[in-house]
């Protein structure tokens, strides 16, 4: 299990870009309400398409543990992953499908749409996103991993904290 | 593992609070969540089984604000405490900045305290990190019970690396800001 989330990363304005583009031509070839990424530890990287009106936050933190767990049952009955997953609702429909190991596609849809031709865009987008990504890993495990931030950004966050925590 | 997110200019960082069961993780953060001014902190999701045991993960992210033109926040987890949840509890440390053990101060749960840092230990070695390595603060909780373990004994047993520890009723709230506060800070650190 080790490898997969157990490095930092960073997502850069030029990687919005390309992804964000990337998906807006899924969502309009798919006919998808809305996508999400998820990192696998539970973190929303980027949204597309209609504004999802729940918590994004708690959202991305629940898929990833219904991906991981379900990664769990797939290796129990020897399959090496459950690449991806669908959840019926009466009028939502949510599929999502693993990106490079580390990153999980969440799609959003209705019944102006359909499973099979979700299914069929997905994988298109996920190949295309999956290579983005692997640059991303790349370059991150590339880069090194000295200081991120300034000691200033610490001293600031510390201030912040005692402000946030300190009389309760 | 922190992800920070330049397009967005987000920083989350993941803590975890981990023990055995019915130590009083849940109570950490359903203190955290009634304190914490609503604007700073998000809904807590709690998978729990019909007697309020926590089956999978409980969870609260707390929003520092922006700083230095990063929005900061930290993303707050329990595991489940009891022995055989221990899938669910790996599946949990995937991706941690930090840990806080919490402890049952009781004498008969001193063993149960051992088990479940040997567990932490083995878990978090499944994701190469060591302890010993990424900010980590120890609650001792139910101080305020009348059959407590002393705090020597408790250090002696659970602390050999002396991370910072903290005295804790976390029914009442006492300790549990100064825990969290302890580990944010360390998290915090460890991106520079």
């Amino acid at each position: 299990m080790a490898g997969a989330g157990a490095s930092s990363w960073s997502f850069e304005e030029r990687d919005f870009t390309r992804i964000d583009r990337l998906l807006q031509g899924f969502l309009y070839d798919s006919n998808a309400r809305c996508t999400l990424l998820v990192d696998r530890t539970g973190q929303l990287v980027t949204t597309a398409g209609e504004k999802p009106d729940f918590d994004t936050t708690a959202f991305a933190s629940l898929a990833a543990a219904d991906f991981s767990a379900n990664d769990q049952l797939a290796s129990m009955i020897g399959e090496h992953e459950f690449s991806s997953l669908f959840h019926q609702g009466e009028k939502e429909s949510m599929y999502l499908a693993d990106v490079a190991r580390r990153v999980i596609l969440v799609v959003l849809f209705d019944n102006r749409t359909t499973l099979g031709m979700i299914r069929i865009k997905t994988k298109a987008v996920v190949r295309e996103l999956a290579e983005i990504f692997r640059e991303m890993f790349d370059r991150s495990a590339a880069a090194p991993q000295g200081s991120r931030f300034e000691a200033a950004f610490v001293d600031e966050a510390e201030d912040e904290i005692d402000r946030l925590f300190g009389d309760l | 593992m922190s992800m920070i997110n330049y397009a967005s200019r987000e920083i989350n960082c993941k803590i975890v609070y981990y023990g055995p069961g019915l130590c009083g993780k849940t109570t950490n953060l359903e203190y955290i969540f009634e304190k914490v001014a609503p604007n700073t902190r998000g809904k807590l999701i709690s998978l729990a089984t019909e007697t309020e045991r926590t089956l999978f993960f409980d969870f609260l992210p707390v929003d520092l604000g922006a700083i230095r033109g990063f929005k900061t926040r930290f993303h707050l987890y329990t595991v489940p405490g009891q022995v055989y949840y221990n899938a669910s509890r790996k599946l949990i440390l995937k991706g941690v900045d930090g840990v806080v053990f919490v402890g049952d101060s009781q004498v008969e749960r001193l063993d149960a305290n051992i088990e479940s840092m040997h567990n932490l230990y083995d878990n978090l070695s499944e994701y190469g990190l060591d302890l010993r390595e990424i900010p980590f603060v120890i609650q001792y909780n139910k101080r305020d019970l009348p059959n407590t373990s002393s705090l020597a004994e408790l250090e002696a047993q659970l602390n050999p690396n002396k991370v910072p520890h903290y005295e804790a009723v976390a029914v009442r709230g006492i300790g549990v800001f100064d825990t969290l506060k302890a580990v944010s800070k360390l998290v915090i650190k460890s991106l520079s």
